[in-house]
């Protein structure tokens, strides 16, 4: 954990915005999909045209729900507000969100480390569309033109807002990582920050010591990933730590991250914020969800990540090492465990499951997710039974993924691995010690680091075709 | 010659719709040169329709209530591909993709839209006269205004050009003109016509209804336009009520209030039109009362901050990005500001700034938050008020129509014009105006019938028992 120059502390909230993965969008009919043509999915509604009305869309509802109860919240009866602000990719100068009312209140979410971050609300609202710049310098001003594609325009959002309870850059991003876990555990939405589907800023401020009031605060935008996030809130921290030891003060603005420079850099002061002119959206009823509703949703709610996390650690049996700790964090947070549990219910080593699944599985991108487990299972199997090496079991899994299952013994003869025999194993074993007699004397005598030496030899003259566990037992039995 | 007996006739194949169609663009031609009740007519697809509907009658096929019937459509509503301006130069020869709900309805019921009816700008007015494309004049006086904002719809059925006509009431848009007019309006329980295709103005108040010649077409065209709309969340969960067939029950035993707060400031003859309907009420066997509702008053100044907050975040929509006016600038900012400013009037700029100052941070409790109150508490005298009578009577308009250009330069005064008829639309209540009699200048009156939320058929059938005594 990066610590702070002279006794100061961040002071860290953040806004995460994340799209619902519903059929439709919040107010229409429209689908909600990433990547078609601009302006395909657009009615009269979603684009503003006079005279159209919004419709709620009640999956969404349920969704937002979901949500709020993932992260402990009290669900509510709410209403919706008009946020009003002129903007071309806004079909209606205004947005369609929540106001004195959120559909979710006050809640709080369990960090890994321990550590309790509030959750102030998790409010549903429309997205907007994407306005594209060409020509000239490419940016708003000084590019030839601006085209707006009203595809994302009404798209169902919720926006998570936390507590000011997160005090360094780590926690930042892992609040981030386990929230993200959590919306995809919920269903709800499928978190990915590169698409832009989970977008969050940060508000962060700084002060001298933990009894000290709130500094003034800067919000920072353009965090596309976990590590912008943390690089962006360490450096904005230590920003504004410069200029008070400086005697200067901090501006409340909103502040642009850029990546490539690895800073912030100013995007809009607090003068020339909107004044947003919120007033109760005359053209939609209140939203009264009933408590059984509410209680169908928690009552099918899955595990959460931290519950699957206990219970995986459970499953591995005994104390787990740092290395498989990581393992199963990442594992968790990528979604991933339920195919190692479902490996280890049918009788893999779980070593073996929770190092392929967290360390190659999780690699290989959404297409996993349509992987049949049980293809998966045989597998893993066969490397358990060492009828495949590690590094040709990670072969055939890639292969397996791309075909989207199949036979994986099938999968590894189109490759050529084949199961070394002992005997030849042996001879290869003879020829290469014959070549390096320095080196076996060396490891006869105690010299354990040139084990990976002759196990590298092996694997190259096998074309990794070897079991690197019984290369190390060969040359056990073999030292004597 | 009555909607009504018109449908009947096209349905029996004594008159072909066709005919009816083209006697109703007859009458246009002779008069709206200097009426100016019509923005656009709709001569080639109406006469389509028409001839369309005729095969289908002579086939056996089953046609709708409005069968052949000709109807002017207020230019707030949208009707796919035909210009829907709000007379308004941001919107200048926009043509909707869609049809609103009630032009469905119409046209499933047989109706045949004939053209888009002149209006206030986006509904903002009471006169007519802010329409950007020029004022409409009343069938009675060719130099009074016809009322607003639905003054087109209004006059197109007093000149006898079409014998229906839809419009909006936002404060007394469809009544108000009616009065001045001569001819019978009604602004619908809020929530029982849908709103989904009419270009907002005012979303909390906004209300589409008819305009007829007779108390009966009235009913029939609002039994065909109401109805549950899922496109439209504040629409009532209600079928459209039964008007046409209890029409005559007549209103004995009926308790009627006489209020004396929508008698303020009504000049002599309006208010002895009151006094002669209340009589005629009474002799048919209702129980008439006096009674006071002095929230009322709240009204006006309620009114005006709510509806222009409404319309502030309503038309802010008309930036000049994605459809109407756009007058080029050299970023998207100026280019809004310019679009704008050369396509709204000065009565829709007087209203988005003063909906704009309303909402601003800092005054929303003082102004937005007070009229909401003020509203509540018009609600709750309603209620309080409805406990001891079943009808209230009173007067549409405080005076028959004034003269074109008469109040224009001067927004309070024409805004005092709405006094009477802005209550019901902040309580969502229903009410019609009925004419009766002639005022000493010889323009119409109006008398206004107002009932708690889906009492139409109340309303309707005192209507009737007004208008079957009201002086010849
Ligand atoms: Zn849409």
């Amino acid at each position: 954990m990066s610590t702070l120059p002279n006794g100061w502390e961040m002071v860290v909230g953040l806004e995460v915005h994340t799209e619902l993965k519903t059929q439709t969008k919040l107010f229409c009919g429209c689908a909600n999909a990433f990547g078609s043509e601009p302006n395909t999915n657009i009615c009269p509604v979603c684009l503003g045209l006079p005279g159209s009305l919004p419709v709620l869309n009640e999956k969404a509802v349920e969704f937002a729900i979901r949500i709020g109860t993932a992260l402990n919240c009290v669900i509510q009866g709410s209403s919706f507000h008009r946020k009003n602000y002129f903007y071309p990719d806004q079909p209606k100068d205004y947005q369609i969100s929540q106001y004195d009312i959120p559909i979710n209140g006050i809640g709080f979410l369990d960090l890994p480390d321990g550590t309790k971050v509030g959750i102030e609300r998790a409010h549903l609202e429309e997205d907007t569309g994407k306005t594209t710049h060409v020509g000239g310098s490419g940016r708003i001003h000084g590019s030839d033109e601006s085209l707006v594609d009203y595809n994302r325009a009404g798209v169902p959002l919720v926006e998570i807002v936390s507590a000011p309870d997160i005090r360094s850059a780590e926690q930042a991003r892992g609040y981030a990582a386990e929230l993200r876990a959590i919306l995809i555990a919920s269903g709800a939405s499928d978190g990915r920050m590169e698409e832009g589907s989970m977008r969050v800023d940060a508000n962060v401020s700084v002060r001298k010591g933990s009894d000290a009031p709130f500094g003034t605060r800067c919000e920072i935008k353009n965090l596309n990933s976990l590590r912008s996030l943390q690089r962006a809130v360490d450096f904005e921290a230590l920003r504004q730590i410069d200029l008070l030891e400086a005697g200067e003060s901090i501006t409340q603005e909103t502040r642009h991250w850029d990546e490539d420079a690895g800073r912030t850099q100013t995007m809009r002061s607090k003068e020339e914020a909107n004044d947003y002119r919120y007033f109760p959206e005359p053209d939609l009823v209140p939203i009264n969800p009933t408590q059984a509703f509410i209680d169908e949703i928690a009552r099918s709610l899955p595990a959460m990540p931290a519950q699957r996390r206990v219970e995986l650690i459970a499953q591995l049996g005994g104390d787990p090492t740092q290395a498989q700790r990581d393992q199963l964090m990442a594992a968790v947070e990528l979604n991933v465990d339920s195919f190692i549990t479902g490996a280890i219910h049918a009788g893999v080593t779980p070593a073996i499951a929770l190092a392929r699944t967290a360390n190659e599985l999780a690699a290989l991108g959404d297409e996993i997710f349509s992987l049949p487990l049980d293809d998966y299972v045989a597998l893993l199997k066969l490397e358990d039974a060492g009828a495949l090496s590690a590094t040709q079991s990670k072969a055939v899994l890639a292969d397996l993924v791309a075909a989207g299952g199949g036979d994986p013994a099938a999968l590894a003869k189109q490759r050529g691995f084949e199961k070394l025999d002992d005997g030849s194993l042996d001879g290869i074993l003879d020829e290469i010690i014959a070549a390096n007699p320095d080196e076996w004397r060396r490891y006869c005598e105690g010299d354990d680091k040139l084990t990976g030496f002759f196990t590298g030899k092996v694997m190259a003259a096998t074309k990794g075709q070897a079991d690197g566990k019984a290369v190390n037992a060969a040359l056990r039995t073999r030292k004597g | 010659m009555s909607a009504l007996r018109t449908a009947q006739d096209v349905a029996d194949g004594e008159r072909s719709a066709s005919e009816v169609v083209a006697e109703s663009f007859r009458a246009i031609d002779q008069r709206d040169a200097e009426i100016h009740a019509f923005l656009t007519l709709q001569r080639e697809q109406a006469l389509g329709e028409a001839e369309a509907l005729d095969v289908r009658i002579t086939n056996g096929e089953n046609v709708g209530p409005l069968a052949g019937v000709p109807i002017g459509i207020k230019d707030n509503m949208c009707q796919i591909g035909e210009v829907t301006s709000c007379a308004s130069r941001i919107l200048e020869g926009w043509r909707p993709p869609y049809d609103a709900t009630v032009i469905t309805k119409l046209k499933a019921a047989g109706a045949i839209a004939v053209g888009k009816t002149n209006m206030d700008e986006f509904a903002m007015g009471s006169s007519t006269e802010n329409s950007a494309f020029g004022v409409t004049r009343n069938p009675h006086d060719p130099e009074k205004v016809p009322g607003g904002s639905s003054g087109g719809s209004a006059a197109a059925v007093a000149a006898s050009m079409v014998p229906l006509s839809l419009g909006s009431d936002t404060g007394g848009s469809i009544r108000q003109p009616a009065a001045l007019c001569g001819v019978v309006g009604v602004k619908p329980t809020y929530g029982l016509v849908s709103r989904y295709g009419l270009v907002a103005f005012a979303s909390s108040l906004d209300q589409i209804g008819p305009f007829a010649n007779n108390v009966e077409d009235a009913a029939l065209l609002l039994e065909v336009i109401a109805g549950h709309d899922p496109k439209d969340s504040t629409s009532l969960n209600q079928p459209a009520p039964s008007l046409v067939a209890h029409l005559d029950h007549g209103v004995r035993g009926l308790r009627i209030g006489i209020c004396s707060d929508l008698l303020q400031g009504a000049s002599d003859d309006v208010a002895t039109a009151v006094a002669q309907a209340a009589a005629v009420l009474q002799g048919a066997g209702a129980e008439l009362s006096e009674i006071s509702i002095p929230e009322l008053g709240l009204g006006l100044s309620a009114y005006y901050l709510i509806a222009p907050a409404e319309a502030s975040s309503n038309l802010a929509r008309y930036d000049g990005v994605r459809y109407g006016l756009r007058v080029d600038g050299d970023d998207v900012t100026a280019m809004n500001t310019r679009s704008r400013t050369a396509g709204f009037g000065d009565e829709v700029k007087r209203r988005i700034m003063l909906g704009t100052y309303a909402l601003s941070a800092g005054y929303y409790d003082a102004y937005y938050g007070q009229a909401q109150r003020a509203r509540t508490l018009i609600i709750q005298a309603f209620a309080k008020a409805y406990g001891s009578v079943d009808l209230i009577l009173g007067a549409t308009t405080p005076t028959t129509a004034f003269g074109i250009g008469e109040k224009s330069g001067d927004p309070l005064a024409m805004y005092q014009s709405d006094i009477c008829t802005i209550p019901t639309n902040l309580a969502g209540h229903p009410a019609l105006s009925v004419p009766f009699g002639k005022g000493v200048d010889q323009m119409p009156i109006g008398v206004q019938l107002l009932g708690p939320t889906l009492s139409e058929q109340r309303l309707f059938q005192a209507a009737r028992v007004i208008e079957q005594g009201a002086p010849a």
